[in-house]
């Protein structure tokens, strides 16, 4: 067990977490550290809890049993270090509103109530924006963008929440190779300047390229650790049961013929 | 056949009639359409009154049957050209129909009986006196005639392509495979219930109609998971609510399709408080279970994993973050099911509990 | 129309008329666009249908027929049918659509019963329950207009005040929550509104039709413009434009219901919109598909 001072340095920690929908457990018991500066991945087959895990960090979901820490207290007490990428599915893009608002957005929690954004959070939208390549884009009503460019609007609008620990939930579904690189680059520019990343991830293949740390989970935690101790064959086959049949023989090299585990899955 | 009789007998075809169709049309998420169609055919049957010089069945049901339709193509073509959302979609098109419609009675028809209070909530009541006169022979009550005749129609659709209306509710993708039209199947059904929707207009009204299609179908809903029960169910409590709405509103003096309305409310009410497979009692009883037995595997689960000795009723709530009078009902429970046991303050696992662990471990893998 | 206009001004029934619909059509517009936005337009509806049994029931405990009294019955009885709407949808297997179906359909039967059981009881004061169904402008009087003008007005303020709020909480109510925001809190704020733009609109357009008049102007609106406060300020001159028209055309000729002429002048908006608004409009698209057409047999095969 963590002594509380070890606990207070660490950006996130779950102790026995369960949470259930309709009495039937998506986490089941999980207990899970997650250190300071890192890149790291959830990943797990469908209907593991990936995603859940993440949004009862964020007190986004009830929880059955156990705690959430950001930093040693709850999250209601730091809500202002964290920052969340939601599923870009999960809004209706043909709402009337444009990219830089989007991103303000992000601002809303600091400015507290009815007080409306200003020339202050306007610029500091636009400083982001600029940083994911989106700046030109500051204008467009927000169905106009392709769905990468949607992805790097959300990516803004994170951090635009200037938060030390971002959540991101799956920032490279559906979207083109140089979004992805973009996104990436990003992350890791995050990563320099001391920032922990949580990240819901889909490809297998790409986890040893851009993570450092990588959490396998499926309703528990099978593995959770630096990439190159725990993303090991063995711990996959445990994570995905028998459905996972084109195992890589490479795992940890990046470079290895690693099949996305989504199309596998199912 | 006296008047309570022919009042009865309308009252039972329009809730079978309404009944037999409301049973797709709630499996198949379409309610606001029905709303929608029975607001709609207004200016249907008032351009029907105007063709015909005056009220004709065969003109009024032709009338609303194409307005009906006219209504489904407006929505679904409001909505395919992404402007506007389906919910708003139907909010756009039946309003203005019925405007119209309303607009056109009171514009040309205001002297005649035709007018908008009767087509919201029509009056059964005078259903006797509303007779079928063909070449001077009086066939008895239009009313009841063409709601019986509408049921025997509904009926022998349903019998006569219950396979294909089966699968293409419950799967559009395998009935396209097979070669049954959804999309014919779904302009059928919107024919029938257009039709339906004129014939037990003037009996119960618009909005009332959506009531008797909607209602008893949502009540059966709630009570089987068989399509066919499920017909028979939905048109057994439109019936029951005709009938008992029919002597209530006698009773005490009111409208009587209004009576059926709220009959069959409160049929749909009893059903959702009380079925026994999907009623809230039930649903609650069931998961207030389910979460014990869920809260005592949770428990055997964490106090293997903590493979530490023993832990204190103290540190066992702190870390599952329970209360400790939850926590001591479920220590009760495990302790009953000598997975736990409980010396002095400290909770442990017994051998059983150990075998129960492994047991919860295993079932969890693979998910799903 | 120079006359219209002076009456409009002069006339104490045409002004209060004006007044009154003109409020409902602004208060109508800005609270339906959060409605059709959270994908909530038939809400509305449901409420609306709703109102009935409310307004009755108020008559029949207090005897009065003031606004304000069968407002609150409305309101009350609204908010009694958004729960049961919620609880069905969450808690049964009923379809959130059919769930409306019933609610709105059981309401109002119940309110035609309460209808009736008044009128039968012979109350002298009844008269005029039943213009809640269509409307009657006419029938609108100042102190009528004020209370609209209170209600709506401080309805409007909520919005205002709440505009960043109630914004992030029709886009991405996830993320609202995940920054604080009481999501569930300002979920019941909104729907409280929406059930005053309802009930402010009853005695005008009616319960049968208002919902079209949260709709109506909003998807009009939505058409002219990507900004969400262009379209609250568009939607609510939409609605208001409509609201006067109508009732105008309804007190001006004889024996036309208000709710229905209301209605279909928010019908010509909406159409209008749809087809002829920049960008959005469909008959650009038209257009630009049959130029491209064009362009593509002009080129040539390939």
């Amino acid at each position: 067990m963590d002594s509380e001072e070890a606990l207070d340095r660490l950006p996130v920690a779950v102790r026995d977490l369960t949470v259930a929908y309709r009495d039937t457990p998506v986490l089941w018991d999980v207990d899970v550290s997650m250190p300071e500066g890192k890149m790291i991945a959830i990943v797990g087959p469908n209907g593991a809890g990936k995603s859940t895990l993440i949004k009862s960090i964020l007190n986004l979901v009830p929880l059955t049993s156990g705690n959430v820490t950001i930093y040693g207290k709850t999250y209601k007490a730091q809500r202002s270090m964290v920052g969340y990428v939601p599923q870009r599915g999960s809004v209706d893009w043909d709402f009337p509103t444009t990219t830089l608002d989007v991103v303000q957005m992000g601002m809303y929690g600091k400015l507290g109530w009815i007080r409306r954004p200003g020339k202050r959070e306007r610029d500091v939208a636009l400083e982001c924006l600029e940083k994911v390549g989106m700046a030109s884009y500051a204008n467009r009503q927000i169905s106009q963008l392709s769905g990468g460019q949607q992805q790097r609007v959300f990516l803004a609008r994170a951090l635009a929440q200037d938060a030390q620990i971002y959540f991101m939930d799956e920032p490279f579904a559906g979207v083109d190779a140089t979004t992805e690189r973009a996104i990436v680059d990003i992350m890791r520019e995050l990563r320099e300047s001391g920032k922990t990343l949580v990240v819901v991830h889909h490809n297998l293949e790409t986890v040893p390229e851009y993570f450092d740390w990588v959490i396998l989970l499926n309703v528990r935690v099978i593995a959770s650790g630096p990439v190159e101790e725990v993303f090991t064959r063995e711990a996959i086959q445990k994570a995905y049961g028998g459905r996972m049949t084109f195992l890589p023989d490479s795992v940890g090299e990046p470079s290895g013929p690693l099949r996305r585990a989504e199309s596998l899955g199912d | 056949m006296n008047a309570e009789q022919t009042i009865l007998l309308t009252g039972v075809f329009a809730a079978s009639s309404c009944a037999l169709v409301g049973s797709f049309l709630v499996l198949r998420k379409m309610a606001m359409m029905a709303d929608a169609i029975s607001h709609a055919i207004l200016p249907g049957l008032v351009l029907a009154y105007f063709l015909a010089n005056g009220p004709n069945l065969v003109f009024g049901v032709l009338g609303a049957s194409l307005a009906g339709l006219t209504t489904v193509f407006l929505v679904e073509g409001l909505q395919r050209t992404g402007r506007v959302k389906s919910d708003a979609a139907i909010g756009i098109v039946f309003p203005a129909l019925f405007a119209l419609g309303t607009f056109m009675i009171s514009r040309y028809f205001a002297n005649v009986h035709l007018d908008a209070d009767a087509v919201l909530f029509g009056e059964i009541a005078f259903a006797p006196f509303d007779r079928l006169i063909v070449a001077g022979v009086d066939y008895g009550s239009q009313p009841m005639i063409v709601l019986g005749a509408i049921t025997v129609l509904n009926l022998a659709l349903i019998l006569f392509f219950y396979k294909e209306l089966k699968v293409a509710t419950f799967d559009p993708g395998l009935a396209a495979a097979i070669g049954f039209s959804p999309v014919m199947l779904h302009y059928g059904l919107m024919t029938a219930v257009s039709m339906t929707t004129v014939g037990a207009f003037s009996a119960v009204g618009a909005i009332l109609v959506v009531a008797l299609m909607i209602v008893p179908a949502a009540t059966a809903y709630l009570l089987t998971d068989r399509l066919a029960l499920m017909i028979g169910l939905s048109v057994g409590s439109g019936v029951v609510s005709a009938v008992s709405g029919y002597y209530l509103a006698v009773l005490i003096d009111v409208s009587i399709s209004g009576m059926m309305t709220v009959t069959a409310g409160a049929l749909f009410g009893l059903a959702a408080l009380f079925s026994p497979s999907h009623g809230l009692v039930a649903r609650a009883i069931r998961r207030s279970k389910l979460r014990e037995r869920f809260a005592a595997d949770l428990l055997v689960m964490h106090l293997s994993h903590h493979r530490t000795a023993a832990e204190t009723f103290d540190s066992l709530a702190a870390e599952l973050n329970w209360s400790p009078s939850w926590l001591e009902r479920v220590v009760n429970r495990s302790t009953q099911e000598d997975t736990i046991q409980v010396e002095s303050e400290a909770v442990r696992l017994t051998d059983n509990g150990r075998l129960a662990a492994d047991r919860i471990a295993a079932s969890l893998e693979p998910a799903r | 129309m120079l006359d219209l206009l002076h009456d409009v001004i002069f006339d104490y029934t045409l002004r209060n008329v004006a007044l009154g619909s003109a409020l409902l059509g602004i208060v109508g517009g800005v609270l339906g666009s959060f409605a059709v936005l959270r994908r909530q337009g038939l809400l509305g509806d449901a409420l609306a249908h709703t109102a009935l049994p409310g307004i009755c029931l108020a008559f029949m405990l207090t005897g009065l027929r003031t606004p304000l009294v069968l407002m609150a019955g409305a309101a009350i009885t609204g908010w009694i049918g958004t729960l049961i709407i919620i609880k069905v949808v969450q808690d049964t297997r009923i379809s959130e659509d059919s769930a409306l179906g019933i609610v709105l359909s059981v309401f109002f039967g119940i309110g035609i019963v309460l209808l009736t059981y008044i009128q039968q009881s012979n109350n002298a004061n009844q008269a005029g329950l039943d213009r809640y169904l269509f409307g009657q402008a006419a029938t609108l009087v100042q102190s009528h207009v004020i209370t609209m003008a209170v209600l709506g007005g401080a309805a409007l303020l909520c919005v205002a005040l709440l505009f960043k709020e109630f914004k992030l909480l029709s886009f991405d109510p996830e993320f609202a929550a995940s920054i604080g925001f009481p999501v569930g809190k300002l979920n019941v704020l909104l729907t409280s509104l929406i059930v005053i733009a309802v009930v402010i609109g009853l005695q005008t357009v009616g319960v049968v039709l208002m919902a079209a008049m949260l709709v109506g102007p909003a998807a009009a609106a939505r058409q002219w413009t990507n900004r969400l406060s262009v379209m609250l300020g568009l939607a609510a001159l939409f609605g208001a434009a409509a609201g006067v028209s109508g009732a105008m055309i309804s007190v001006t000729a004889s024996r036309l219901p208000t709710g229905p002429m209301v209605i279909l002048c928010m019908t010509a908006i909406v159409i209008v919109s749809l087809l002829f608004a920049p960008e959005r409009g469909l008959v650009w698209d038209a257009v630009r598909q049959r130029s491209s057409r064009r362009r593509i047999l002009q080129g040539g095969p390939g």
